[in-house]
């Protein structure tokens, strides 16, 4: 696949370096104007300013992943999962008994999976974890022979490795769905996920923080409002159907699979907090600056991934993975 | 450069969250932490800046790290303080409590030479200007209770009163490689440096260990 040859991608990473720039200057002319008025950035200015860094890492990162192809994407989101999982892991109640398990987990069914994408081995990629993986890990950790708290540590580290890898590996798993008409450019799709995803969450953010009043979830998650989800929800909407021209979808059924892509991110996003919350914790992790951990970062890919692949591949027949 | 690659290996795999008190220097310091794994001492190591880490010297036991890489790793790499067991159990690093039992300047016992001479050692390193790593509790403990703090580190400080001691607490360890395991399990650690202390004029064995025991396990408390 000769992916930079194809005026539809330098189209849209022209359009995405574009973005960055402005908000680079934007962010950097703010920071300029507090700086000589009160002598300090405010914080908001500083989250906007690391969030604008951290984008333009990312941006560069998964050029290069598409650059490469296929493997490129598979090794990246395999290292994606690697890191996600180890910050989820890392809150579980698992003790000492269970490390053979854990190393399972990350040595064995991690790589494993990653490994059936790249090989497209679609048949055993979309059960190996929820069958088999599903059964061997609590057997592994009854031979542990520790029962407190035995449901919970199954059950975490099973949840892990479903949402960490499974769910997260039908990302880069899209590259090889060969929709109607569109055979040999999945790594456009992935790419039309990642965009919406991403810009739903920042533009949730910017019009909570901007037009947020009521709290949507007041337990879980403060920073989240009914204002910022519609408002972010019907931009990133409107954006997925602007850029139909990198699907093999019409705008309005490119308007479709960003709201179900929106949706599914928020939720993501939501029961992810609900967990942070219930460990008492803020973020996942540190890796990236001014966005918490990776988990923080891709919970939203993370729950849109499966559906957005499973919803092209039954009603753009996909087939042939 | 080797450091430098084993360092960063070991910040890749166990590496977390690092808190600092305050800010650290390269000047004489003695790190106290909690011993639960065979990884604390290279990951307690690792996670000091380059330029105090390469004035830091790592307590060990010296039957552990004899062996041919293991040796030259200790000696050329971490610079180590290799000392021979002072008995109190097959793992403990510094001689028991109880082989010093009214803080004799000269023991008489075998043991007790041997720990003496590993006091010597460390004060001798600390002279030249070398920063201390150690494990008081001398065996790795892994219930994730702290055990008691061993002598060596009274002994050392009372002939160092100045040097300031500093209080780590290693948390995750034990469950990113217990004791009996190959490999290392690659979960986040949490490591935080408490602020520094002196042992003070006066202060018994018994009052300043357990002193410095308490100030590691507040740092452990949620």
């Amino acid at each position: 696949m000769r992916l930079f040859q194809d005026a539809a991608l330098q189209r849209i990473f022209g359009i995405l370096v574009a973005i960055l720039i402005v908000a680079s200057v934007v962010g950097y002319l703010l920071a300029w104007r507090q700086r000589r008025g009160a002598g300090t950035v405010s914080a908001t200015v500083a989250n906007l300013n690391s969030r604008v860094r951290a984008w333009w890492v990312m941006c560069i990162v998964f050029t290069v992943a598409l650059a490469t192809g296929g493997i490129g994407s598979v090794v990246l989101f395999g290292i994606l999962s690697l890191l996600a999982l180890r910050e989820f892991l890392t809150l579980t109640p698992t003790g000492i008994e269970d490390h053979d398990t854990l190393l399972w987990v990350f040595y064995f069914f991690t790589p494993l999976q990653y490994v059936l994408v790249a090989v497209k081995w679609y048949g055993l990629f979309s059960i190996m974890i929820p069958v088999y993986a599903f059964l061997l890990l609590p057997t592994l950790m009854a031979m542990g022979g520790q029962t407190r708290g035995f449901l919970a540590r199954t059950a975490t580290v099973q949840w892990g490795l479903l949402t960490c890898v499974y769910c997260l590996s039908y990302a880069p798993a899209l590259i090889n769905l060969d929709a109607d008409n569109f055979a040999g450019q999945g790594a456009k799709l992935l790419l039309f996920l990642v965009i919406v995803v991403q810009s739903s969450d920042v533009c949730q953010y910017i019009c909570g923080k901007l037009f947020g009043r009521h709290h949507l979830a007041p337990n879980i998650s403060p920073n989240k409002t009914v204002e910022g989800y519609i408002g972010g929800g019907i931009i990133a909407t409107g954006l997925a159907a602007g850029i139909f021209w990198i699907t093999p979808f019409s705008p309005l059924a490119a308007a479709a699979f960003g709201l179900v892509i929106v949706v599914m991110g928020s939720a993501g996003g939501l029961v992810m907090s609900a967990i942070k919350r219930d460990q008492g914790i803020k973020d996942f992790g540190t890796l990236i600056r001014g966005h918490g951990g990776i988990l923080d970062r891709f919970d939203s890919v993370t729950f849109a991934a499966p559906i957005f692949f499973q919803l092209v591949r039954f009603f753009y027949h996909g087939g042939a993975f | 450069m080797i450091a430098g690659v084993l360092a960063a290996t070991a910040r890749l795999i166990a590496g977390g969250t690092v808190l600092w008190t305050e800010a650290p220097t390269p000047q004489p310091h003695i790190y106290i932490a909690n011993h639960s794994s065979h990884l604390d001492f290279i990951l307690l190591w690792s996670v000091l800046p380059a330029e105090v880490r390469a004035q830091a010297r790592p307590v060990a036991a010296r039957d552990y790290w004899s062996g041919g890489l293991r040796r030259h790793l200790a000696e050329k790499v971490f610079h180590a303080i290799l000392i021979d067991r002072g008995g109190g159990g097959p793992d403990a690093l510094l001689p028991t409590a109880e082989q010093f039992p009214h803080d004799h300047s000269k023991p008489n016992s075998e043991a007790g030479r041997r720990g003496a001479d590993a006091v010597e050692q460390m004060v001798a390193a600390l002279e030249a200007g070398s920063s201390l790593i150690l494990f008081p509790e001398g065996t790795r403990d892994q219930s994730g209770n702290m055990g008691r703090f061993r002598s060596g580190l009274y002994r050392v400080c009372q002939a160092q009163p100045n040097v300031p001691v500093v209080p780590v607490h290693m948390a995750n360890l034990n469950r990113i490689l217990p004791k009996g395991a190959l490999l290392p399990a690659p979960l986040m650690s949490r490591i935080v440096m408490g602020p520094p202390f002196q042992i003070t004029p006066g202060e018994t064995r018994d009052e300043f260990l357990t002193r410095a025991r308490e100030a590691v396990a507040l740092l452990g408390a949620p």
